[in-house]
């Protein structure tokens, strides 16, 4: 084991460096005070690598690519180490020279396409403005505007160019983005989180796009992610960050498959894989939570959090040792960290559903018409679909395939059209929750996607809780208060978080108080709209185990609507993929996602990374989702289908949802043997 | 250059489907889930604690740096001082004159000179800021509390009702506010209980504007669903719920009202319509001294002039201060 100090060269000698990063320090100063977020960072970009930055929020990863470029907030500075680009030393630059940097040398993609652009300004006139400034002219700007947008494969480039940004989906503004960033053909492009906005389908395709270009315009790329699958997809060599440190430097595929790094064990662990499922057991999660912004620990970073930490780690802090020629480790036992022990005991007894059961949700023929523009947008069509006790069905889709609506209508926040029928235990269920009476209103809760928005911000923990107790469990006083704290100990938060208001807690915690909040009245149902998709893995993992412990105790029937389909299998007993406000296919879990499938099923399962390499056959998905105003003639996924039938009845009949094998629906025109040998499946 | 369209505006890595969030807290290490409790209790310099008593804390803190803030208040305490013991500092009585001594020009017996009927000025416009400070403050509450009751009214029920006061309130703010006062007052007779009636109503119209389009904001948040799901009734879901989350607009709006009612009072004192003679009353002196402008007596309309500025001056900083504070 040899102590490397400095800085590490990995990349291929002979090739020019793109970025050299040493011994990086970023310190802010907030109120006066210093407080350092970035600490000790060295790595090297070589021309066309791509490298990765992954962490979880807060850990530093933008900040260090604000340093890149020096756009760092006005309060920020590097305060200790250099960092060179393209052979320039980026502190030491003057005005003149860091614009030519910033125009030619470096460019950035960021999260949300939207904010980019500039909203007032069509398309075109932005792209050729990116031309002009490197000195073309107007008309030669022009034409090389819309062959950039033809490179990142905008199919239709006329139309886009006479566009403006809100009339395009997201995934093509990035695309425009893209198209501008390397319209300097720069040496290095940044992409800060560039897919996390985007469905699962629309990413795939972005980072296909980047993967090419990356070759055609050998430029080195810095991709920051927090989803480890992307990073591992996309990049040749991996940065762990945690709390402003490199903790793990290594090639991608090595440092995800043979961490050597306890935080980037517990990490990898946190993440429901390999067709993991709730009753296999509980997902391991990582203890304690990330040191506040600017606290320097004397030892290790990720002592307090680390089962392996030993005395050493609380008093040294470990330096990057070299674990092989070009893995790097800051940990003093590395060796030791593929051993790191549980945090979360596995072992888990979750009763089986009762598939026999009577169902006690059963939704017939739902629909929902909104009306927009003088339009009629279909968001939901004849839905049917029965939910059994204690169960857990999985809701997946595109963004606009009706989900949320599904979810609304059930609970009465969304009144569904004429003639749809929903039905508790037998009883048929008003349209609109004003006039469901408390009982139903009780049996149904959800959980929200974000919980800055599902609590209220100005009232506490206590009151938010205690009200929900009152009005759907008519509890008071002393019976109220014991409840409160029975309900609260069940999502494992203590009784000195009563008193505090949502913005005093994290992520985690308020996610906990929305959990509690719904239980509060023994619910038989409970909807989850996202419930972890705004929070970092290793509370994604605390979260899910809770949820299928709470289910498990109390017998409740999840609905749970998840874009990352990695959650839904691991939580759901079945799945229903939904499109266009229709149901594709529905069965159980495993069935649908062992296959065969639905051919849109089979295009969202492959668009979705996955951290164990066993890369499926993409099946790319072209085009955009039709809008649900004009759905397509026929079955409405002809427009983007590749299994579509030569013989044309796809365009022409809507297949009906019919049953191709016993517990499993499909609406397709394929015979289910003929979809099982185009994909491949095994007939088990 | 794209990044240079983007940086400034959009530090990177925040949207809707993934807020940046931190760590979730010990669930099985007591000494990790303490890191919460001691940030909470230390400050820890004031970023990282988020309570309601920090935030009131560090917005005081800043107020009480601001010069602005501490300019107006000096000025607005000093009338407020004026308001309450203005018989006992006034050097003179403000009502009755001297028969001698009239259109006296400042001296060191008569500070601010004396008027066309010999009473003091100075002592005129130190008793002179008790109505106005009485009236408007009345005015400006009623008009809060009625604007944002119908604020959230209209926001959160919207529909019929909401377009039916939207047009009132545009019909109403079509004509100059001086004259729908005057119009009124000339209607019901001068009084105190008029003045804070027409002043309140017309500015509730005003503010619920603002109030409806914060809780047009607000109504879509999640929480206002999860009360619906609990069977919470419309009264509590607005007042409750929704109206602690929309107080900040209201406070601003009351100071820059009070402002405009101040402002309102002396003019309609001025016009004859308000506070009536021979009370004294900023407005109405100048109504009755301004003739005398011609003659050379400045002092007579001056100070009482200055008066009114300087005090919807000071409410304006005071105003102006909060709002930079409480909205960021």
């Amino acid at each position: 084991m040899t102590i490397d100090a400095s800085p590490q060269v990995n990349a291929p000698p002979g090739q020019a460096l793109v970025v050299d990063a040493a011994h990086v320090d970023v310190t802010y100063t907030v109120r006066g005070t210093d407080r350092l977020a970035v600490r000790d960072i060295s790595f090297q970009i070589g021309r066309q690598e791509s490298f990765g930055l992954v962490g979880e929020s807060g850990s530093g990863k933008t900040t260090m690519a604000l340093a890149i470029t020096r756009y760092l907030a006005r309060n920020g500075r590097v305060s200790s180490g250099s960092i060179t680009v393209n052979g320039q030393d980026v502190a030491s630059l003057g005005k003149d020279a860091l614009r030519s940097l910033r125009a030619r040398t470096v460019s950035m993609v960021y999260q949300e396409p939207g904010r980019a652009l500039n909203p007032t300004i069509r398309i075109g006139r932005q792209v050729a403005e990116v031309y002009e400034i490197a000195g073309l002219s107007k008309a030669d700007a022009a034409g090389r505007a819309e062959q950039a947008l033809r490179r990142v494969q905008i199919s239709d480039p006329g139309r886009v160019i006479r566009s403006y940004p809100h009339q395009l989906s997201g995934g093509m503004l990035q695309r425009v983005v893209i198209a501008m960033a390397l319209a300097s053909e720069p040496a290095l492009l940044i992409l800060d989180e560039p897919t996390t906005a985007l469905d699962a389908t629309v990413e795939a395709e972005i980072l296909d796009l980047v993967a090419s270009l990356r070759e055609e315009f050998h430029t080195g790329v810095l991709f920051i992610s927090h989803n480890l699958a992307v990073i591992a997809k996309m990049c040749d060599r991996v940065g762990v960050m945690y709390a402003g440190e490199l903790v793990e430097e290594g090639g991608a595929r090595e440092v995800f498959e043979q961490p050597r790094h306890p935080y980037t064990v517990g990490l990898i662990r946190c993440i429901p894989r390999r067709g993991q499922r709730k009753d296999h057991g509980r997902l391991d999660t990582i203890p304690g939570f990330l040191p506040s912004p600017g606290q320097v620990p004397t030892g290790c970073v990720f002592a307090q959090r680390c089962g392996l930490a030993k005395e050493r780690c609380f008093t040294e802090a470990p330096p990057m040792y070299e674990v092989s020629g070009t893995r790097y480790s800051r940990c003093h036992y590395h060796e030791l960290a593929p051993t790191l022990p549980r945090a979360t005991p596995a072992d888990v007894q979750l009763p089986e559903p009762d598939r026999a059961a009577a169902p006690v949700i059963t939704l017939r023929e739902v629909s929902k018409t909104f009306a927009a523009r003088g339009e009629q947008v279909h968001a939901l069509t004849g839905v049917d679909l029965d939910l059994r006790l204690g169960e857990t069905v999985g809701l997946v889709g595109e963004s606009g395939s009706g989900k949320t609506t599904l979810a609304r209508v059930l609970l009465g926040l969304t009144a569904p059209d004429q003639g749809s029928t929903l039905e508790l235990e037998g009883k048929k269920l008003a349209p609109t929750a004003p006039q469901r009476n408390r009982d139903q209103l009780r049996a149904m809760q959800i959980v929200f996607q974000n919980p800055d928005s599902a609590l209220n911000r100005r009232h506490s923990v206590r009151y938010q809780i205690g009200r929900a107790l009152t009005k759907l469990a008519g509890l008071h006083g002393k019976q109220e208060e014991e409840a409160l704290l029975d309900v609260v100990h069940s999502v494992r938060m203590e009784e000195r978080h009563l008193d505090l208001r949502p913005a005093q807690l994290s992520g985690g915690l308020k996610q906990r108080v929305a959990i509690a909040r719904a239980y509060a009245g023994n619910p038989q149902v409970l909807v989850c709209d996202e419930p972890t998709s705004a929070l970092d893995v290793s509370v994604q993992a605390a979260i899910l185990n809770l949820l299928a412990e709470l289910q498990g105790r109390e017998h409740v029937t999840y609905l749970f609507i998840s874009h990352d389909l990695g959650v839904v299998r691991y939580l759901s007993d079945r799945i229903v993929v939904l499109y266009l406000g229709r149901i594709m296919e529905y069965g159980d879990a495993e069935t649908v996602f062992s296959g065969p499938h639905h051919p849109y099923t089979e295009a969202l399962l492959s668009a979705v990374p996955s951290l164990d390499g066993a890369l499926r056959e993409r099946i790319a998905l072209t085009g955009e989702i039709p809008s649900p105003a004009h759905p397509p003639s026929g079955c409405v996924f002809h427009t983007r289908c590749p299994r579509r039938l030569p013989s044309g009845i796809c365009e022409s009949t809507e297949p009906p949802l019919a049953e191709a094998e016993p517990g499993h629906f499909m609406r397709c025109h394929i015979p289910l043997a003929d979809l099982r040998a185009l994909q491949h499946v095994s007939n088990e | 250059m794209m990044a240079d369209d983007e940086l400034p505006g959009t530090p990177a890595g925040s949207s809707a489907t993934r807020t940046p969030l931190e760590g979730d807290p010990a669930l099985l290490d007591p000494a990790a889930a303490a890191v919460l409790v001691r940030d909470d209790a230390t400050g820890a310099a004031g970023a990282l604690d988020v309570s309601a008593r920090a935030i009131r804390r560090e917005h005081l803190r800043q107020l009480l740096r601001s010069p602005a803030f501490l300019t107006g208040m000096a000025i607005f305490l000093w009338w407020v001082v004026c308001a309450v013991f203005g018989r006992v500092i006034a050097p003179y009585d403000p009502v009755t004159g001297s028969l001698t001594q009239f259109n006296v020009p400042p001296s060191s017996t008569h500070w601010f000179g004396t008027d066309s009927l010999g009473r003091d000025v100075f002592s005129r416009v130190i008793v002179g800021a008790r109505d106005i400070l009485i009236i408007a403050p009345l005015a400006t509450l009623l008009g809060t509390v009625v604007g944002t009751s119908l604020g959230l009214i209209q926001g959160y029920f919207r529909g019929v009702l909401d377009n039916v006061v939207g047009r009132i309130v545009d019909a109403v703010l079509a004509l100059p506010f001086v004259i729908i006062a005057f119009l009124f007052v000339v209607a019901v007779g001068p009084s105190t209980i008029t003045l804070i009636l027409v002043i309140g109503l017309v500015f509730a119209l005003i503010i619920a504007r603002t109030v409806r389009t914060a809780v047009l904001q607000e109504r879509e948040l999640d929480y206002v669903a999860a009360a619906r799901l609990r069977n919470e009734s419309n009264a509590h879901i607005m007042f409750v719920e929704i109206l602690p989350n929309v107080f900040a607009p209201i406070m601003v709006e009351f100071t820059v009202r009070l402002g405009y009612a101040i402002f309102a009072i002396a003019t309609l004192s001025f016009l004859g319509f308000g506070i009536q003679p021979p009370t004294p009353d900023w407005g109405a002196d100048i109504a009755a001294s301004y003739q005398y402008l011609a003659a050379g007596y400045w002092w007579e309309t001056l100070f009482p002039a200055l008066a009114i500025a300087s005090l919807i001056v000071a409410v304006n900083l005071i105003g102006d201060s909060i709002e930079a504070v409480v909205i960021q």
